[in-house]
C-alpha cells in the first residue's frame, strides 16, 4: 500500500492511464504502419518497372562496312528487281561474315573465333534488313555501304549485365569466347549502346528475335481501339445519362436501368470479353482478333463508367440553370441541350478520359477475343486494315512478351508497361488539369 | 454499291432534306410555330433514321438468314467422313468469299463458273484470294458456294433498293407534311427523346447479352456433360480427347483461397490507411497520400500479374524454396496461392481504402464529440463508437473487394499456376475460375466440344457469384449510407 500511496499525486500517470495511453500509441503506429505499407508497395512497383523496364529503350548495334557484292547479288549483272528478288537472305549472310572479318582486321583485334562465329553476334534479322534495302535501292549493289546492326539478344544481355559467363554456361546460342571478343569490339567502337526507336515504333518480332520487337504495331491496335470506344461509347453514354438523369420518370423500369448500371460496373472484365466472342466473333462473325472488336467488347465495358461520371456532372449544374431556360421559354430538350450539357461538359470530359484510360489497360477481354497469339508485325496499310485486320493491343503484347519465358522478352514487357503507364500518367494528368481549369462551384 | 457508299447517300439525303426542309418553310411568309431549323431537322430524322434502322437489321439479319438457307440444301452426301453440317457450311461461306474476291480483282467471272470448270485451277485462285480448303473442292458443295454468292448478291441489291427506297419515301413524306404551321419542334424532340431511352436501354441489352450468351453455350454444355460433374465432382482434368471431368469445385477453392488471401492482406491494410487518413491525418498528409494510394488502382492488372510473374514470385521462392533463405522447402513453383494472393491484395488496398474512407467520413462527427467528451481517447473513440457505426459500410466495401478479386483475371493467370486441387498450402499452384476460362478458350480445341463449352458454364457461374456479392454489398451500403442522412 505505501509504494502506491506515495505515488497518488494528480501528476504522475497511474498505470491503466499508461496503458490506454500506449494503446493509443499503438494504434496511430499502426495506421502510420499501414500507409507506409501501401506506399511502400508503389515504390515497389514503380522502382520494378522503371529498373526492370529501361533497359528495352536501349539496344546494341552493330556498325559494319558491307560490301554489297555484285556477284552474290545480282550474278547477271543487269540490275533486274525480279533478278534480286530471287537472292534469298541466305545469299546475304555470307556478306555479313565478310564485312566482320573486314571490321576486325580494321581495328585490329585479335580473336581466335572464325568469322562464322564472330558474325552470329548479329541478329538473325539482319539479311533480311539488307534484303531488304536493297530491293528498294538496287543502284547499292557493287558499293560499301555502312550498316547498322542489332546484336543479338544474348549480346545485348550481356552489355546491359542481363547476360553474364556464368549464366550461358551450357548455353548453345553465345559461347564465352564470343563475349571475350564483344568486349573487344565494344572497346573499338564497332559494337556499342544507342537508343532503340524500334522499340516504340517498331513491330513485334517471332520468339526467335527478342532483340528485334517493338511495341509501335500494337500501340496502333490501341489506338483503334481507343477510337472506336471514344465514338460509341461517347454519344452513347452521355444520351443515356441525359435520360435517366433528366428526363426519366421515376418508375420500376428506370430503377432497374440503374440497379442495372450500378452492377455492369462491377461485372469482371472477363466476362465482357466472353460476351464480345459469343455475340460479335461467333454470331455477328466480324474478324477474330480485329481492333474494331476489341474496341466494341471495351465500350460496353467502358459505358457504365462514363455513365455513372457523366450523371454526376449533369447533378452537379443547378437546378436554377433549368428553371432560368425554361422561364425564358425554352422546351425542356432545350434547356438541356443549349444550356446544361455545355456546363456539365467539362465533367463529363474528364470522365470519359479517365473511362478511356481504364479501358486502354484492360486485358482479360482482349484474351478471349483472339489478340494474343498472334505476331503483329506488319503495320496496317490503309485505315481500314488499322480496325478490321488482326492486331494486337498494348496490354495484349505485353502479356504475349511475358507470355514466351525469355528474360530478354521480359525486359520488352516491362519496356512495354513503362509506355502504356506514361499514356495512362499523361490521360490522367489531363483529365485532372482539366477538373481543375473548369470546376465550377455552385 | 457498297453498304459504305449506301450510308453516305442516305446521310447526303439526309442533309438535303435539312436545307429543303428549312427552305420550304422559310419561303412561306407566314408565322412559322417552330424556329426553322426544326423543320430542315424534321425532314432530315425522316429521311436518315427508318433508312439506317432498317440497313442495320438488313446488315445483321441476312447473313444468319442465308445461312439458315444453304444449310438446309446441305445434303448427307456432300458431307465428308469425319465431318459434319456445320463443316460443310463454313466451307461454303468461305468459298463463296473467296469466290466474292476472285471477282473483285478481276481473277473469275462467277457467270463462267458451271460444271466443266477445272475444280483444281479454281482452288488455286481461291488461294491466290485467301482462301485454302482442306481438302479437294467438292463440286456440289461449290454450286451450294455458287448460289450462297447469288443469294447474297440477291440480298445486298434488295438491300440497296429498300433502304433507298424508305430514305426517299420518307424526305418525301416528311417534305410534304412540314408547313409553318405543323409543330416542328415537338415531333423532333419527340424523337430525340426516342433516341435517349434507345441508349439508356442498351445498358439493359448489355446485361441481357451477358446472360442470354452465356445461358446458350451453358445449355449446350449440359447437353454434352454431365451437370452433376460439373457442379458436384471433384477433379478437373480437360482432355481433348473426349471423357473429361469438368468440375467447377476445385477451381472454386483456388479462387475462393486466392481471394481470401488478398483479404488478408487488403483488409487490415486498407482499413488502417483509412482510419488513419480520416480520423489522425493532417490535411497535408492526407492531400499526399490519399492520391498516391489511389494510384495503385489505376495500375492496370496486366502490370501486378508481370510484377507477381516476374519479381513477387521468385522473391517468395528465394525464401521458401528448395535451398532459399529459410532453408525449408515449401515451395516448389513461383507460382503460387501467396504469389497471387498478396499481389492481388495489393491490388485492392485503395479500394478497401478509399471506399472505408468515404464511409467513416459520414460518421457524424456529434458521435466523436460524445466520445470524447466520456473521456474515451481517440483510439478507443475509434475502436469503439466509430467503427462498430461503420460496420456495414465497411463490410459493403469488403464484399465488394471480394467481387473484384474474385473475377480478377491478369493476376491469377500470370502468377497463380494452372493446377487444379484441393490444397491449404498457400504456397503451393492452384488455378481458378477465371484463368480456365481463358485456357479453354484461347486452346485450339473444337468450339463445340465441352471442354470449350465448359468456359460459358464457368463465366456464368461467375457473373452470378460476383453480381450476388454486388447486390448485397450495394445494398448494405446504400440502406447504411440513408441513416445518418
Amino acid at each position: 500500500m505505501t509504494a502506491s500511496a506515495k505515488s497518488k499525486s494528480l501528476y504522475d500517470v497511474s498505470d491503466h492511464t499508461k496503458r490506454r495511453n500506449a494503446a493509443e500509441k499503438r494504434f496511430r503506429r499502426y495506421g502510420q504502419g499501414a500507409i507506409m505499407i501501401g506506399l511502400l508497395m508503389l515504390c515497389m512497383l514503380v522502382y520494378t518497372i522503371v529498373s526492370k523496364g529501361t533497359g528495352a529503350f536501349q539496344q546494341t548495334f552493330v556498325t559494319l562496312n558491307v560490301e554489297l557484292l555484285e556477284s552474290k547479288l545480282d550474278k547477271k549483272g543487269n540490275r533486274d528487281i525480279e533478278d534480286i528478288k530471287k537472292v534469298t537472305t541466305f545469299g546475304y549472310a555470307p556478306l555479313i561474315n565478310t564485312a566482320m572479318e573486314a571490321a576486325v582486321s580494321d581495328h585490329g583485334v585479335q580473336s581466335d573465333l572464325k568469322s562464322k562465329e564472330m558474325a552470329k553476334i548479329i541478329s538473325k534479322s539482319a539479311p533480311a534488313v539488307m534484303r531488304d534495302l536493297v530491293i528498294a535501292d538496287p543502284s547499292l549493289i557493287g558499293q560499301t555501304v555502312e550498316l547498322k546492326f542489332l546484336a543479338n539478344s544474348w549480346i545485348d544481355g550481356y552489355l546491359k549485365g542481363r547476360v553474364t559467363r556464368d549464366s550461358i554456361a551450357n548455353n548453345k546460342n553465345v559461347s564465352s569466347e564470343q563475349l571475350d571478343f564483344v568486349d573487344l569490339m565494344v572497346d573499338a567502337g564497332v559494337i556499342y549502346k544507342g537508343f532503340n526507336l524500334n522499340f516504340i515504333l517498331g513491330a513485334d518480332a517471332s520468339d526467335q528475335r527478342p532483340e528485334d520487337a517493338g511495341i509501335g504495331v500494337a500501340m496502333l491496335g490501341s489506338l483503334a481501339m481507343m477510337v472506336v470506344v471514344l465514338v460509341l461509347a461517347l454519344p452513347i453514354g452521355v444520351a443515356a445519362s441525359i435520360y435517366l438523369e433528366e428526363f426519366a420518370p421515376k418508375n420500376r423500369i428506370t430503377d432497374i436501368i440503374e440497379v442495372n448500371i450500378a452492377n455492369l460496373a462491377a461485372v469482371p472484365s472477363i466476362v465482357f470479353g466472353i460476351l464480345g466472342l459469343a455475340v460479335f466473333i461467333n454470331t455477328m462473325e466480324l474478324p477474330q482478333s480485329a481492333p474494331l472488336v476489341g474496341g466494341l467488347v471495351l465500350t460496353l465495358m467502358t459505358l457504365p463508367t462514363i455513365i455513372i461520371s457523366t450523371r454526376a456532372a449533369l447533378k452537379a449544374v443547378p437546378p436554377s440553370i433549368r428553371s432560368a431556360a425554361l422561364g425564358i421559354g425554352a422546351s425542356k430538350m432545350q434547356s438541356v441541350f443549349h444550356h446544361v450539357l455545355p456546363l456539365a461538359a467539362p465533367g463529363i470530359l474528364t470522365g470519359t478520359i479517365i473511362g478511356l484510360a481504364q479501358a486502354l489497360g484492360e486485358t482479360a477481354p482482349l484474351l478471349l477475343i483472339g489478340m494474343i497469339g498472334y505476331i503483329a508485325s506488319n503495320m496496317p496499310e490503309t485505315i481500314a486494315q488499322g480496325f478490321l485486320s488482326p492486331n494486337s493491343a498494348m496490354p495484349a503484347q505485353i502479356y504475349e512478351w511475358a507470355k514466351r519465358a525469355d528474360p530478354a522478352f521480359y525486359e520488352r514487357a516491362w519496356g512495354g508497361i513503362i509506355i502504356l503507364l506514361v499514356f495512362l500518367v499523361t490521360m490522367n494528368t489531363i483529365a485532372v488539369l482539366l477538373r481543375r481549369r473548369f470546376e465550377r462551384r455552385w | 454499291m457498297s453498304t459504305f457508299t449506301l450510308f453516305c447517300l442516305i446521310v447526303v439525303l439526309a442533309v438535303i432534306g435539312f436545307f429543303a426542309g428549312r427552305h420550304k418553310v422559310n419561303s412561306q411568309s407566314k408565322p412559322l410555330h417552330s424556329l426553322p431549323r426544326y423543320y430542315g431537322t424534321y425532314v432530315a430524322l425522316f429521311a436518315f433514321i427508318p433508312a439506317l434502322l432498317v440497313l442495320l437489321v438488313w446488315l445483321l439479319a441476312s447473313p444468319i438468314f442465308l445461312g439458315k438457307t444453304i444449310a438446309s440444301q446441305i445434303t448427307a452426301d456432300m458431307i465428308p467422313e469425319g465431318g459434319s453440317a456445320e463443316l460443310v457450311l463454313s466451307d461454303v461461306s468461305r468459298i463463296a468469299q473467296g469466290l466474292r474476291a476472285g471477282a473483285d480483282n478481276g481473277l473469275i467471272l462467277t457467270e463462267n463458273i458451271n460444271d466443266t470448270v477445272n475444280l483444281a485451277v479454281l482452288a488455286d485462285v481461291l488461294a491466290s484470294s485467301g482462301v485454302f480448303l482442306g481438302g479437294e473442292l467438292n463440286p456440289d458443295v461449290l454450286q451450294l458456294a455458287l448460289s450462297y454468292t447469288d443469294a447474297a448478291a440477291f440480298s445486298h441489291f434488295l438491300m440497296i433498293c429498300v433502304v433507298l427506297g424508305l430514305a426517299m419515301a420518307g424526305f418525301v413524306f416528311a417534305y410534304g407534311r412540314v408547313n409553318p404551321e405543323f409543330w416542328a419542334r415537338n415531333r423532333v424532340e419527340q424523337t430525340y427523346l426516342g433516341v435517349l431511352i434507345l441508349a439508356a436501354g442498351l445498358a439493359i441489352l448489355t446485361t441481357a447479352g451477358i446472360v442470354l450468351s452465356m445461358l446458350f453455350e451453358t445449355i449446350n454444355f449440359f447437353q454434352l456433360h454431365e451437370m452433376r460433374d460439373f457442379f458436384f465432382g471433384l477433379n478437373w482434368a480437360p482432355n481433348f480427347h473426349g471423357d473429361s471431368e469438368l468440375s467447377i469445385l476445385p477451381l472454386l477453392w483456388g479462387t475462393l483461397y486466392i481471394s481470401l488471401v488478398a483479404l488478408l492482406v487488403a483488409v487490415p491494410v486498407g482499413l488502417f490507411a483509412a482510419i488513419y487518413l480520416s480520423e489522425y491525418a493532417s490535411k497535408t498528409v492526407r492531400s499526399v497520400a490519399k492520391p498516391l494510394l489511389e494510384v495503385l488502382a489505376g495500375i492496370p492488372t496486366i502490370v501486378y500479374g508481370l510484377f507477381a510473374l516476374i519479381t513477387f514470385g521468385p522473391f517468395l521462392k528465394d525464401w521458401f524454396g528448395d535451398g532459399g533463405f529459410l532453408g525449408v522447402n515449401w515451395m516448389g513453383d513461383a507460382r503460387s496461392v501467396a504469389t497471387a494472393g498478396i499481389v492481388m491484395g495489393i491490388m485492392l488496398i485503395p479500394f478497401v481504402s478509399s471506399l472505408s474512407d468515404d464511409i467513416i467520413n459520414a460518421v457524424p462527427q456529434a458521435l466523436r464529440d460524445g466520445s470524447y467528451g466520456l473521456g474515451a481517447t481517440q483510439s478507443e473513440t475509434v475502436k469503439q463508437v466509430v467503427l462498430p457505426a461503420a460496420l456495414p459500410g465497411i463490410v459493403g466495401a469488403i464484399l465488394l473487394a471480394a467481387s473484384r478479386a474474385i473475377g480478377e483475371t491478369m493476376i491469377v493467370v500470370l502468377g497463380a499456376g494452372a493446377i487444379a486441387r484441393f490444397t491449404g498450402n498457400p504456397l503451393e499452384a492452384l488455378t481458378t475460375i477465371t484463368t480456365r476460362i481463358v485456357s479453354q478458350l484461347t486452346g485450339d480445341g473444337d468450339f463445340n466440344s465441352p471442354e470449350t463449352l465448359v468456359a460459358f458454364a464457368l463465366g456464368l457461374t461467375l457473373f452470378v457469384i460476383t453480381l450476388a456479392l454486388n447486390i448485397v454489398a450495394l445494398y448494405i451500403v446504400r440502406k447504411y449510407r440513408e441513416q445518418y442522412e
